[in-house]
């Protein structure tokens, strides 16, 4: 399970996409370098959101506010500092970090559904901030032309930059999950009574789990001014939030690169179908809902299941845990 | 080692537990028992802190734990199992265990040496010693229920405890499982020396490997005694045979 589809003989089709990853800018459109960056960046944000969500199993319902909030404060750094754009977008992650300690302070007293629903209305707070304050944050316009360091000026340095920034976060995300730390936050997703009795304190790994998460949505936000040169209002509003949380329940949200697939799935579809019609959410509905009916794990969560599960065995243990976990709120 | 002292909880103006005292000496097997709904397991619940407490005190080795949090309890040394089965349902046997003993050694905050290389060796040997080695990479969702409440007591021993309380281990248990089971207290108890507490419905599992017992009605202790005592008392007997709890 731990190495998901890339252990053993996947190991060379793990190594076939990265090399492909390396050499795409080489031969392909400069449009489609720069979707792959978005698909990349994304991708990083919603394994992001996976950690504490599938496995955490904390409801981090808001996740793009440390996206946008990431974002915004490497652009308010860079446009208003006049330092060097790379202490901004080192900045962006650490005030991403630092309101996940904040708001993960104030919600984490409150369990699942409730601890989505405060940090809903939090984000909310953070995002109509951010619209109204013309003269600080641009408003609804957003900030445009945020200057960018000679080297990832071009698309296409810009698209390596992305590319291996992202990967060394999924590789730090990667270690994280399996380290001791790790494996007391999936315990404490799947058990938290156990883990205290164990003598984990839950409440404290929940919040260290927020403030990675929020830590790695910063970086995939400084990516996009990156790839973008811009920031704009929307990026922290809870309709992102939503479009990110389906991505890791279509991708699979107990797999590692789930996450990446759905974000590459949906971006994809998204800017395929919205050229022949505005109704491109409903092909993704469609979609969503087959997912929930037919493949309960994600599509990389179907797979991984056939290649090393029997499936019929783990629908059960997914329907009892669900089960449980109903039980446990009413 | 253990005292509890007139301990009480009510829950919405039931008065679950009232008046429990009980005391534990190092290396006993102490029995709690108690006809349905007398309160043993808040009482667990309580001494380990997944309840606070309304009143009464809860002192291990002579250090005032009551209200302190499940963790904190944990680190102290009191580990427990569950009446209902509390593990980690997506995680495998092995790594089950694994957490509690990297728990106990305080490694949950290290953040990049993978899981996988440490306390390798602890964790097998706590599986070989109650039984579960075959059986360890196996989904602990997809075990049996007995094979689970095996597990229990293993997660709690990774936590190296000096009280082990087990709440109905054998509840659910098929009969050869519930022999294995016994075996296995005993073993706990005579070659690790753990001091045990546990609750349990089977009479004849409590009379046979308990040395003393603590009888509950209705949330307050009756009596607390050797065998003999418990087996002789006229209130005990009233409630199992003749109280209107009798079950």
């Amino acid at each position: 399970m731990s190495n998901g589809i890339f252990g053993g003989k996947g190991r060379i089709l793990g190594v076939a996409i990265l090399v492909l990853l390396f050499l795409f800018p080489l031969f392909l459109p400069r449009f489609y370098i720069y979707l792959l960056s978005i698909i990349l960046l994304t991708g990083l944000l919603a394994t992001s959101l996976n950690f504490p969500l599938g496995y955490g199993g904390i409801f981090q319902f808001h996740h793009a506010v440390f996206y946008g909030v990431g974002a915004y404060a490497a652009a308010l750094m860079i446009t208003k500092s006049g330092l060097s754009p790379w202490i901004g977008f080192v900045a962006g992650p650490f005030a991403a970090a630092f309101v996940s300690l904040v708001m993960g302070l104030i919600c984490i007293r409150l369990s699942r559904l409730y601890f989505g629903m405060l940090q809903i209305s939090l984000g909310s707070l953070i995002w109509i901030i951010v619209y109204r304050w013309y003269s600080f944050t641009g408003g609804d316009n957003g900030i445009h032309g945020i200057p960018l360091p000679d080297v990832i000026s071009s698309s296409k340095n810009a698209y390596y930059f992305t590319l291996i920034v992202t990967l060394l976060s999924l590789w730090v995300l990667y270690k994280i999950i399996h380290s001791p730390f790790g494996s007391a936050l999936q315990g404490t997703r799947d058990n938290p009574v156990r883990s205290a009795m164990i003598g984990i304190n839950v409440r404290l790994h929940q919040l260290v789990a927020l403030i990675i998460a929020g830590f790695f949505a910063g970086v995939a936000g400084s990516l996009f001014i990156v790839v973008d040169t811009t920031v704009f209002p929307d990026m922290l509003f809870w309709t992102l939030s939503l479009e990110v949380l389906i991505m890791c329940l279509l991708g699979g949200w107990f797999t590692f690169l789930g996450p990446m697939l759905g974000a590459a799935i949906i971006i994809i579809l998204r800017t395929f179908i919205s050229g022949f019609t505005d109704y491109w959410t409903l092909p993704l509905g469609l979609l969503m809902m087959s997912v929930i009916f037919f493949l309960p794990n994600g599509i990389l969560g179907y797979i991984q299941e056939k290649l090393y599960w029997s499936p019929a065995e783990h629908a059960d243990l997914v329907e009892d845990d669900m089960v449980q976990q109903t039980a446990k709120e009413s | 080692m253990l005292e509890v002292k007139s301990l009480a909880k009510s829950f919405g103006g039931f008065a679950a537990v009232k008046g429990a005292n009980l005391s534990v000496k190092k290396g006993e097997i102490v029995a709690v028992i108690g006809p349905n709904g007398a309160g043993k397991t808040t009482l667990f619940n309580l001494i380990t802190g997944v309840l606070k407490p309304e009143n009464g005190q809860v002192i291990f080795k002579g250090e005032d734990i009551t209200g302190l949090p499940s963790y904190q309890i944990c680190k102290k040394g009191v580990c427990r199992s569950f009446q209902v089965v509390n593990v980690f349902q997506r995680l495998s046997i092995f790594e089950n265990v694994q957490i509690s003993i990297l728990s106990r050694e305080r490694k949950t905050w290290n953040l990049f040496t993978p899981s996988a290389k440490l306390a390798i060796e602890e964790t097998n040997q706590i599986l070989e010693s109650v039984g579960l080695m075959g059986k360890k990479t196996r989904t602990t969702g997809l075990i049996s229920h007995g094979d689970r409440k095996v597990l229990e007591i293993a997660m709690a021993l990774g936590g190296n405890p000096e009280l082990l309380i087990l709440d109905e281990p054998t509840a659910g248990m098929a009969p050869e499982e519930t022999s294995r089971c016994i075996e296995l207290i005993k073993d706990l108890s005579k070659k690790r020396g753990l001091t045990i507490l546990f609750c349990e419905h089977d009479m004849e599992i409590v009379f046979g490997i308990a040395n003393r017992i603590m009888v509950m009605v209705r949330g307050g202790t009756i009596v607390q005694g050797s065998c003999d005592i418990v087996r002789a008392n006229q209130a005990v007997q009233e409630a199992y045979l003749g109280g209107s709890d009798a079950c």
